[in-house]
């Protein structure tokens, strides 16, 4: 718990970050950066379950082990998007969205 | 001083968060993200949970970011700088992310928390441990071990997906 801040300033604060990352999800055309846009999102859910479980039930640690679990599906879900990128590469030359549409049908 | 110390980290997590999305070089973007990540983990350090702020460290910091570096040098040259969005793309992008924000903290605002401050938790090592081991009430075994079968399974995806194939 942190003086004279409540629990409102985080949820502002992961609320933008959130957005922000979505509005990245949005408009970016290349893989790697969608990927993070992703990545983004995923951190301010991690700063939401760690600021509700210290201001709403600070005797238990649910919001600290769901973010850890939040981290490692992350870092799963990042290794296997990076070899998927690379393998498109190789076989593209283009990593870009728009271009890279082989598997569409 | 905690005050300030959180209005500086918050102030660098959204300025960064901005950049990552916006900026047009790619190696860039995977650096602002990195100090997001690390002001996120200089919050987790302020709310006394100092485990998660130090996996947040070496795996979201050390691990990922090295990852997307990598893939990064990979797959595009260093000084290439992406296309811009279009701008009717960005403008319609930008209203619906509007949007959703502004429900969002409609309803933050509007909703009065309640204010629990006396308790604390014990948030040292032994009784993370203890509980992610743990299948009594309140463990964590079961999630603990899907999600070493999940490493696993990723592990052993991502090599095959990356694997060059063989000429028939």
């Amino acid at each position: 718990m942190i003086e004279g801040i409540g629990l409102e300033y985080f949820l502002i604060l992961s609320t933008i970050v959130f957005f922000t990352g979505i509005y990245g999800f949005l408009t970016r055309k290349n893989l790697i950066t969608i990927l993070m846009s992703t990545e983004l999102i995923l951190n301010a859910v991690n700063i939401n379950f760690v600021a509700f479980n210290k201001y709403l039930y600070p005797e238990k640690l649910e919001g600290q082990f769901f973010a850890l679990f939040v981290i490692a599906i992350a870092a799963t879900e990042v290794a296997v998007a990076i070899a998927i990128i690379i393998s498109l590469y190789r076989r593209l030359k283009t990593i870009d969205v728009e271009k890279a549409n082989e598997m569409k049908y | 001083m905690e005050k300030a110390m959180f209005y500086i980290l918050s102030g660098m997590i959204l300025v960064f968060s901005l950049l990552t999305v916006t900026s047009r070089r790619i190696l860039r973007a995977a650096v602002y993200l990195l100090f997001v990540l690390l002001g996120s983990a200089g919050l987790f350090f302020m709310l006394n949970f100092n485990f998660l702020a130090a996996v947040q460290l070496t795996v979201y910091a050390g691990g990922i970011i090295v990852l997307i570096i990598f893939s990064i040098m990979l797959t595009s040259h260093v000084n290439e700088k992406l296309e811009a969005a279009g701008a009717k793309k960005s403008v319609f992008s930008f209203l619906a992310v509007a949007a959703g924000a502004a429900v969002t903290l409609y309803a933050i605002l509007n909703y009065s928390f309640p204010s629990v401050s006396d308790r604390v938790n014990d948030s040292s090592m032994k009784t993370i441990g203890t509980m992610l081991l743990s299948y009594k009430d309140d463990g964590y075994v079961l999630p603990f071990e899907v999600i070493s079968i999940l490493l696993l399974a990723a592990m052993v995806g991502a090599i095959i997906i990356a694997k060059r194939e063989h000429k028939l």
